[in-house]
């Protein structure tokens, strides 16, 4: 008779299934994705999948790893999927296999592959893409409810190709509501001045502010299903209240409102989304606390000071990076180990 | 305490390269190895200050008390740096606007002192000349290929701009490799200089391993106890 050691319960959530919920939350915020912006997400989703895919493959082949359990823990196919929510609709192919390739080879495996890269995958491969195609990564394309022409599906696939001249959808193509807030009040330009650009809807971007509502829906089911803790997506929320209130409150003529930041961009989907990876993220509760705010107050510096319009890659990055010092100071104490001195 | 030409020369270019395998002067190879021709501008330099260094330090080698012997070393060192540096904004001006401070920081390249103070100093001129000149050589080279692989991933040309240095006849020099390519801007800037060493590393130990293949003396077996 044998006795069995600890742990006596296994946890019931494996890779899989974690990775699988946060496809499953993705979902809605990407429907209401393609529904304002069309079928340029699909394209993108097939492309950042289809060379997610490859590269892993070829690299666990280099690195002579089993396939099977790598390919089918839908890892890969997360970090694709929140690269291609992140670059901008009809990109050329070689620019989601650059960043793509990046992201799983130099973001992921270079480093020892899933549970041992301390950079977010997909945020890596997008900052790869931002710092050397400035053309290609700021071509955003309007909301079709607001856009006098739209592409279909074959369409967007032979432009993503490059099959077809780029120059006849030129004018389909426009500044994000935040690159818009960035030049305009460059120019010295009041917020009400700013406003009265068709980008802007009832309180953020057209199309936006809805996508970021379902990004939010679909955080609050991850936090529902336990798959993230509810600390970090709240911290960077209100790591970004604290500073655009205090600043919106002295100055509301040149602050973006509070509203306003906290839906656009990609912050919805960085609080719940990307700043959460399990991988890359705080470990402890006061170190999820402590990242949390960090990627808030952060991406509102860099949207206020910085030279990008949104800054919540490179926010997401710098925090990653903090993480093993914030984790070493803020372990919990183990009970009955080194007990805290009698006052 | 001497070793053969063939081992100075072999430890230079390859067991202790300066650049692979000893990591010295860092600071100047990640910053301008943007193009070919600023490494190679940038190595010259760096060779001939090292030749020129280890000379000298061998030469005065019996003469310099041992505790005074660093400031000398470095004096003499700034003294050759200080020449090259006046000597380019002579000949090589436009070359020199581009490497700017890193001409004058060669003085505090980590490899030009660790060589005066680790060879120079406990060995005869000649083999010390021919030292710096392997060490300079492998400098060279590394700092050559980096900035040929970050010029072509970033700009997709071969030795642009030759004609700062060897005149405007080199324009010729210029290889284009594709008319369309529009640039990986990732490789010119400084985080292209750390994944490219990075690689160059990894090629020179995955090229050792390849050399000394089969030693696994270690046993995958526990050991048995009795």
């Amino acid at each position: 008779m044998t006795t069995p050691s600890s742990p006596y319960i296994t946890p019931s959530a494996s890779t899989n299934r974690l990775m699988l919920n946060v496809i499953i939350a993705l979902v809605p915020g990407s429907i209401a994705y393609i529904w304002f912006f069309g079928v340029g997400l699909i394209v993108n989703l097939i492309f950042a999948i289809g060379f997610a895919l490859l590269f892993e493959t070829a690299i666990l082949l280099l690195r002579k790893r089993p396939l099977k359990p790598y390919l089918t823990d839908y890892s890969a196919i997360v970090t694709a999927w929140l690269f291609a929510l992140c670059i901008p609709m009809h990109s050329p192919w070689w620019l989601i296999a650059v960043g793509i390739g990046f992201a799983m080879i130099a973001g992921k495996h270079l480093y020892g592959g899933l549970g041992f890269n301390p950079f977010n995958p997909a945020m890596v491969g997008y900052v790869v893409l931002l710092i050397s195609f400035p053309v290609e990564m700021t071509t955003w394309y309007l909301p079709l409810q607001i856009s006098a022409d739209s592409l279909n599906i074959v369409q967007a696939f032979s432009y993503t190709l490059g099959l077809v001249d780029i120059q006849q959808w030129d004018a389909l193509t426009s500044a994000t509501p935040l690159d818009q807030y960035k030049t305009s009040l460059g120019l010295n330009m009041m917020i009400s001045e700013i406003k009265q650009s068709p980008v802007f809807g009832d309180f953020a971007g057209v199309g936006w502010e809805w996508i970021a509502n379902w990004w939010f829906i679909g955080g609050l089911y991850l936090i529902f299903t336990k798959t993230i803790r509810w600390h970090i997506p709240v911290m960077v929320i209100l790591g970004m209240l604290i500073f655009s209130v205090s600043f919106y409150i002295v100055d509301p003529d040149s602050v973006a409102s509070p509203g306003f930041q906290l839906f656009s961009g990609g912050l919805m989907l960085g609080a719940f989304f990307i700043a959460t990876d399990p991988v890359t993220a705080s470990t402890t509760v006061k170190g999820r606390l402590i990242y949390g705010f960090m990627i808030g107050a952060l991406i509102f510096v860099i949207r206020r000071w910085g030279g990008y319009p949104d800054g919540v890659a490179f926010a997401v990055l710098l925090a990653n990076m903090s993480v093993p010092l914030i984790d070493y100071y803020t372990q919990p104490r183990v009970f009955g180990v080194n007990p805290p001195e009698d006052h | 305490m001497s070793s053969t030409p063939g081992e100075i020369t072999y430890s230079g270019l390859w067991k202790n390269n300066v650049a692979l395998v000893q990591l010295l002067g860092l600071c100047p190879l990640l910053a301008v190895t943007s193009t070919t021709i600023n490494g190679i501008g940038l190595g010259l330099a760096t060779l001939i200050t090292l030749v020129l260094s280890n000379s000298l330090v061998s030469a005065i080698r019996n003469v310099v008390r041992s505790e005074v012997r660093l400031p000398v070393f470095v004096l003499i060192i700034a003294s050759i740096v200080t020449i090259i540096e006046l000597t380019m904004k002579a000949w090589f001006y436009d070359l020199f606007l581009v490497l700017g401070i890193f001409i004058p920081l060669i003085v505090t390249n980590c490899s030009i002192i660790g060589r005066a103070e680790g060879f120079a100093s406990k060995n005869p001129v000649a083999a010390s000349a021919l030292d710096g000149f392997m060490m300079g050589l492998g400098f060279l080279i590394v700092l050559t290929i980096l900035g040929m692989l970050r010029e072509v991933i970033g700009f997709g040309t071969i030795l642009a701009n030759a004609d700062l240095m060897f005149g405007e006849g080199a324009k010729a020099l210029r290889i284009t490799l594709s008319d369309d390519y529009g640039g990986f801007l990732l490789a010119v800037l400084p985080p292209g200089a750390f994944f490219g060493l990075a690689f160059l590393i990894v090629g020179k130990n995955l090229i050792e391993k390849r050399i000394k293949q089969p030693i696994r003396s270690v046993s995958a077996e526990p050991v048995a106890t009795t």
